[in-house]
């Protein structure tokens, strides 16, 4: 652990060692197979699921897809920096009402709300980041937890997007050339899973995430050899708030129907952090991996048994792994290889 | 006088009662996230179900809600206990705090509140001891007895915490692990086991909150999140680890929000509350008296 992260903190800092040992420090990033395997998966998932024609098959996948986003960018701030955000329900509620309020005001349609919401929710994250991130990192956590409480106050004042009532939005019968509007939601959140694994695995191997390690590993070490602490923690916390946004846009599309007690959910705040920290935390596909995996048991739950239940055995999932495996599932298999 | 003049008193008052139920919850806070460093978020959440089993056990024995909170912080004392030896071992010991710290109260969190929804239900409960009905009256201004008895509560175990922080020897060792645990290592004390004490006081402290907090108003298992920034706010305001400083920071609040609710409406104090704590972080993070961490 701690070897990478001198190695990181060289990387930033100086480019003399960079030269003397290439191998170790820049391992290829392979961007290009990446992206042409995350879409042929994609595309293979739709093609899969048409194949199989089940409504309930979109509406699982996007349940899915939707976590990964939301996971993906916790991953970016929480993973890589270290920084806790506990905010993800009020991030993604930002994003979602964003999108109401666009469309009341302008008509604007699902694409450009998401773009919007990503703007809006970014825009939070840096506020928030710039007040507290000076300060220790519990401090912005702190922050983040009342965020989502204020969020929620000021939405259930605001009536134009509803108030406690909640707000509707007629969904059409059908997307052409989609078969359904399932289909649709789940095309579209599939490409905001991909854009945000893959903006999550660039963040993680370029400079930006080299300083973000240095930052997690010792953030006084890494202030002393040059890296902009302040600065890739702004961008990290922007980062992160527009995924959520971005994650949370659909939202009220998807369900046809969006409350602020439904868009504040908990269960969103905690399984932003479970997903993460079980897969492990630190590598982009750690969240892939822990929000297939905990979406994917939750999902199947729900049939069986009821929804608090199913979040409290999130909850305790997270504290045993946080005990028992700090690294998540990548690290217990990377230990064991 | 003046209406809004009486308007404004009644709302100093009451807000400086409402500020000793802050006090109390901030207090416990002030113990574990001050003096030992231990950023527990799962306290306004204690508190909480402090207040459901305040209401559990008030109701099945006819008893003082406020009574029951006292008698029953020694349980929330070993409860608190177990806590922080499960923290201490997975995260303390491996230097794991920051992250994995925060995650895993974070999910204690979140177990306590989803697990007073499965046994109690999401709707709200509440215990009114005969008194809670009678409002003394001081010429124009209020003094509402369901208020003033928890206010009273929480500045006498405010006042016994301070004496023992201040007059006993473990309470001096309280204190001094706050400031240097290596050191008390040197002298022959054994940290882990003072901060084991400290965090299970910080609990039963929370219990005590709980039995205020239910006699003030009605509580659901949720409650526990708007008190979050409340009392992060008080306690890093009040300069994190002073217990003066916490009760006069909670006293302070108590009436800006008070104040507020009584011009501008109820729905607005939780973006007091956290348009204070940004205001706090962002221009005295060393509290309103205290040092510079």
């Amino acid at each position: 652990m701690s070897a990478a992260g001198e190695r990181s903190v060289e990387a930033v800092g100086l480019d003399a060692p960079r030269a003397a040992v290439p191998k170790l420090l820049a391992p290829s990033p392979h961007h290009a197979l990446f992206w042409l395997c995350a879409v042929l998966l994609g595309a293979a998932l739709v093609v899969g699921l048409r194949l199989i024609g089940n409504e309930y098959g979109y509406f699982a996948g996007y349940f899915i897809l939707q976590y990964i986003v939301l996971s993906s960018a916790w991953n970016i701030l929480g993973g890589y920096a270290g920084y806790v955000n506990f905010g993800a329900a009020g991030f993604m509620a930002a994003g979602a009402y964003t999108a109401i309020a666009l469309r009341k005001a302008f008509g604007l349609d699902l694409l450009p709300g998401i773009v919007a919401a990503g703007f809006v929710a970014g825009l939070l994250g840096l506020g928030t980041g710039y007040l507290t991130l000076r300060l220790r990192g519990v401090f912005f956590s702190i922050a983040t937890l009342c965020l989502a409480v204020v969020l929620q106050t000021l939405i259930v004042n605001w009536d134009y997007v509803g108030g406690s009532r909640g707000a509707y939005i007629v969904r059409p019968r059908e997307v052409p050339p989609f078969v359904s509007y399932g289909e649709y939601m789940f095309v579209v959140m599939l490409v905001l899973a991909i854009l945000a694994v893959g903006i999550s695995r660039t963040v993680e191997l370029s400079r930006l995430g080299r300083g973000l390690q240095a930052i997690r590993d010792n953030e006084r070490a890494a202030e002393a050899v040059g890296v902009p602490t302040l600065r890739l923690k702004l961008i990290a916390t922007t980062l992160c708030g527009a995924l959520m946004g971005v994650a949370g846009a659909p939202l009220p599309y998807y369900s046809g129907y969006l409350n602020p007690e439904a868009a504040f959910s908990l269960a969103y705040a905690v399984n932003a952090i479970a997903m993460p920290l079980i897969g492990g935390a630190g590598s982009w596909l750690g969240p892939v991996i822990g929000a297939v995996l905990l979406g994917g048991l939750q999902q199947a739950a729900t049939v069986t048994i009821s929804s608090a239940l199913n979040l409290w055995i999130v909850g305790w999932m997270l504290v045993i792994f946080v005990a028992l495996f700090p690294r998540g599932i990548i690290g217990w298999f990377r230990r064991r290889a | 006088m003046d209406p809004d003049l009486i308007l404004l008193l009644n709302g100093i008052v009451s807000g400086l009662l409402l500020g000793g139920l802050y006090a109390a919850a901030a207090t416990g806070l002030a113990v574990s996230f001050g003096m030992l460093d231990i950023v527990n978020i799962a306290h306004p959440a204690l508190m909480v179900m402090g207040a459901f089993t305040v209401v559990l056990i008030g109701t099945a024995l006819g008893l003082d809600p406020l009574l029951v909170a006292v008698l029953q912080a020694p349980l929330f004392y070993l409860l608190g206990v177990l806590i922080y030896g499960v923290y201490h071992h997975f995260f303390e010991k491996r230097g794991e705090e920051a992250l994995q710290g925060l995650a895993f109260f974070f999910g204690v969190m979140f177990i306590i509140e989803v697990g007073l929804v499965m046994a109690f239900g999401p709707e709200q409960r509440f215990l009114d001891p005969p008194y809670a009905f009678i409002t003394w009256r001081l010429g124009e201004i209020d003094l509402p007895l369901r208020m003033l008895a928890p206010a009273l509560l929480a500045l006498a175990a405010l006042g016994a915490l301070h004496l023992y922080l201040k007059r006993s020897f473990t309470g001096l060792a309280v204190a001094a692990v706050a400031q240097d645990a290596e050191a008390l290592r040197l002298m022959a004390v054994n940290p882990v086991r003072i901060k084991r004490l400290a965090f299970g006081l910080s609990v039963a402290l929370a219990s005590i909150a709980g039995g205020a907090l239910v006699v003030v108003q009605p509580v659901d298992p949720s409650s526990g999140q708007i008190f979050i920034g409340r009392v992060f706010a008080i306690c890093i305001m009040g300069g994190m680890a002073s217990l003066p400083g916490c009760l006069t920071a909670a006293l302070l609040f108590g009436v800006v929000e008070n104040v507020t609710a009584t011009f501008y409406g109820p729905s607005w104090s939780p973006a007091v509350a956290f348009g204070w704590l940004l205001l706090v972080l962002a221009f005295r993070p060393q509290g309103l008296f205290g040092r510079m961490a």
